[in-house]
């Protein structure tokens, strides 16, 4: 996997929330993203899973705390695939 | 992701405005790599657009048994692309048996146009996803369905959608089940039998065919057992999309943006190859490959001709070259008969596909285009933005899906009009031709031997004329859209006559093609509703009708007709409607003008139109 994961899960992640993908970053967070609910933390799931075609467990679901956080788990399961 | 050079593009056009460029790469982009990730996207770019961009407005309700809220955002792209701008409420998690049934609840309140009742076997029906169906199950599932129809009609008039009954991708008795005459897959058909049962006996509910959708993707495939047991998303990733296009199917043809006409190249892609240059015997279509692919959308065309959808050709070519190729190719299936209008010309496209929505009488935006050449399409699409240009995958195997897929194709109702109107205006070009031979007009309206049958409406014309009013937007004064169940409402109603006309001529039936509504109060009776279809105008059936109208408004006790003119873009042909028959202007608001006309005396009938009318029943 080529590319800085990082920059790619703040480009699903703009889509996902309709925001500028300059305006995110690592620390983004549901606390300071407004968009950022429950129902679009399912989306950016469901989008992050459809574009490396992984699977989050259910307990990862919940323990993703801002974006850095979603990228460090996707390198270490894209690294297992 | 995907197609970063036309984002940054629609970035730019956003940021300077330029929004009707804007909204139609938005749609280009959409129809190349639409899918929920994208979906956020798209929907901000025309939430940003907003009333720059012309789109009809529809408001939804999905009442749901799993969670649906990643589809939506895919369901309003989908309908933003397709011209609708679609207000979503989402019911209640697993709450829609008490919304249907109480009246005050949420989805009564948002006033929807259209309802979706996304449900699944294994929740509406547990016994049935068990294996466990007796016959008793059959009928509670039925008559549950039943009763929520019933008091979503007492209380609604806006359409339902109802997903039928899924299989499950597996028996749960295995390959015993197989062996058994009346075994699970057979007893949920059943239920799905009875679902359109129902739904026949209601005008303005319709069944989603969900079975036949998860089958279409693969049962195994369809679902993501984890994302259901973990938050009750049954629908996997990669799937989503497609259950918001299922719904587009039928948002599109209920929200009114459908294509009357669909015109279409010949080189490459009605045939592979070039005529001019391949001749006959180098041009490819027929049975086998690489003929078989345009064989093969030639065949989707057809059926949509045989659902009322007119098809015309639109070729730079020279006319003798592709003519003969038309009737005489043995792999063709198309005929130069299945055409209503042809362009086989060196002229620009978008010319020709004004001139051809000229001839068939139908609005731009009502035709469809289609064509392998991405430089035709991108100019039509900045020539002719009206236009719905399909966007075509490279490889021709894909066109006929490409145009099967198409919403803007798809039909909930069809009357026996829509079937025979390739007839229709067959018949319309050996009537041109008469009318150039005869010296006068009157000559060649005396004729042309018109009758015309005016009739209350009744169960058999009910949909046809809820269907007029919905599509008919040339000759309408007042461009009021009603649904079946509406009209139905009205025709009940004291002192309200819903009318139709049935024009027949020397060379075709031409069907029921004009719809009269007048409601009397007092010495007044008003005409809330005259249209016809365009295809009879000028030829004094309008008058016909008319006369009649003030005739029996006269007979029932009234002094006075009146009319409104409401302009709307498209209805001018109807303008001086209203003055040219003796109306004189009451008064003018900025929504429109009032008309009315004395009923002194009895107004004639033009001679050339044989009027046979049936005699007002009333329920």
């Amino acid at each position: 996997m080529s590319g800085d994961i990082l920059t790619e899960v703040r480009g699903v992640a703009a889509d996902v929330f309709a925001v500028d993908a300059k305006t995110l970053n690592a620390a983004s967070s549901p606390e300071q993203v407004a968009a950022w609910d429950s129902v679009q933390h399912l989306n950016l799931v469901l989008a992050l899973e459809g574009k490396y075609g992984i699977q989050f467990e259910p307990e990862e679901m919940e323990g993703m705390k801002n974006l850095g956080d979603i990228a460090a788990l996707l390198r270490t399961k894209i690294a297992a695939n | 992701m995907g197609d970063s050079g036309l984002r940054h593009e629609i970035d730019e056009l956003l940021a300077t405005e330029q929004w009707q460029k804007a909204g139609r790469q938005l749609r280009l982009l959409w129809e190349r790599e639409g899918g929920a990730p994208l979906a956020g996207y798209v929907v901000a770019g025309f939430e940003k657009i907003g009333h720059h961009l012309e789109s009809t407005a529809h408001r939804c309700v999905i009442l749901r048994s799993f969670t649906v809220e990643p589809i939506v955002p895919a369901l309003k792209a989908c309908a933003y692309t397709s011209g609708i701008n679609l207000a979503v409420h989402v019911g209640e998690f697993n709450a829609y048996a008490q919304e249907l049934l109480d009246g005050g609840s949420r989805l009564y309140a948002f006033q929807p146009d259209t309802v979706i009742l996304a449900v699944q076997t294994r929740d509406v029906a547990p016994e049935l996803w068990r294996g466990a169906a007796t016959a008793e199950s059959i009928d509670r599932v039925t008559a549950q369905f039943d009763g929520w129809i019933t008091a979503f009609r007492a209380r609604c008039a806006a359409n339902l959608i109802m997903h039928s009954l899924e299989a499950p991708a597996a028996a749960s008795q295995g390959v015993y089940d197989s062996q058994l005459e009346e075994n699970q897959a057979a007893a949920i058909h059943l239920v799905n039998q009875n679902l359109r049962r129902l739904a026949r006996r209601h005008q303005g509910i319709y069944v989603l065919d969900y079975d036949a959708l998860v089958a279409r993707h693969g049962r195994e495939q369809w679902g993501d057992e984890r994302k259901w047991l973990t938050v009750r998303l049954p629908i996997a990733a990669n799937n989503l999309i497609h259950m918001a296009r299922e719904w587009m199917r039928y948002l599109a043809p209920l929200a009114g943006k459908v294509a009357k006409a669909i015109a279409v190249d010949l080189d490459n892609t009605l045939w592979g190859g070039i005529i001019g240059e391949d001749g006959m015997a180098g041009i490819q279509v027929g049975t086998e490959h690489p003929g078989a692919a345009y064989q093969a959308l030639q065949r989707v065309l057809l059926d949509l001709s045989q659902r009322g959808i007119l098809l015309a050709v639109c070729s730079k070519n020279n006319p003798q070259d592709a003519l003969e190729a038309l009737a005489q190719h043995p792999g063709m299936l198309l005929r130069p008969e299945h055409f209503a209008a042809l362009r086989i010309n060196w002229n620009e496209k978008a010319q020709n596909l004004r001139e051809i929505a000229e001839e068939l009488n139908i609005g731009l935006d009502s035709i469809a285009f289609l064509d392998d050449n991405p430089v035709e399409r991108q100019h039509v699409r900045e020539q002719a933005p009206e236009v719905m240009v399909l966007e075509l995958p490279g490889d021709p195997a894909q066109y006929a899906r490409a145009v099967r897929d198409c919403p803007a194709f798809e039909r909930l109702v069809l009357s026996e009009e829509d079937r025979q109107r390739g007839k229709y205006y067959a018949a319309e070009r050996q009537r041109a031709a008469l009318e150039q031979s005869v010296a006068t007009r009157e000559d060649f309206l005396r004729s042309l031997e018109q009758e015309a049958e005016i009739r209350p409406v009744h169960a058999m014309t009910l949909a046809r004329v809820a269907q007029l009013t919905q599509k008919t937007n040339q000759f309408n004064v007042t461009t009021k859209r009603y649904t079946e169940q509406q009209i139905a409402e009205m025709s009940r109603c004291p002192g309200w006559q819903v009318l139709s006309i049935q024009v027949r001529d020397r060379y075709a039936d031409n069907g029921l093609v004009g719809v009269a509504i007048v409601h009397d109060r007092g010495e007044v009776s008003e005409i809330d509703t005259f249209l016809l279809s365009c295809r009879v105008i000028g030829r004094s059936v309008e008058t016909a009708l008319l006369a009649f109208l003030a005739n029996q408004a006269r007979t029932r006790g009234a002094r006075r007709l009146e009319g409104w003119f409401l302009p709307t873009k498209k209805n001018a042909p109807a303008k001086d409607f209203y003055r040219e028959h003796g109306f004189t202007m009451l008064s003018e608001t900025p929504a429109g003008q009032l008309w009315g006309l004395e009923l002194t005396a009895e107004l004639p009938y033009p001679e050339w139109v044989r009027l046979v009318t049936a005699a007002a029943e009333k329920a």
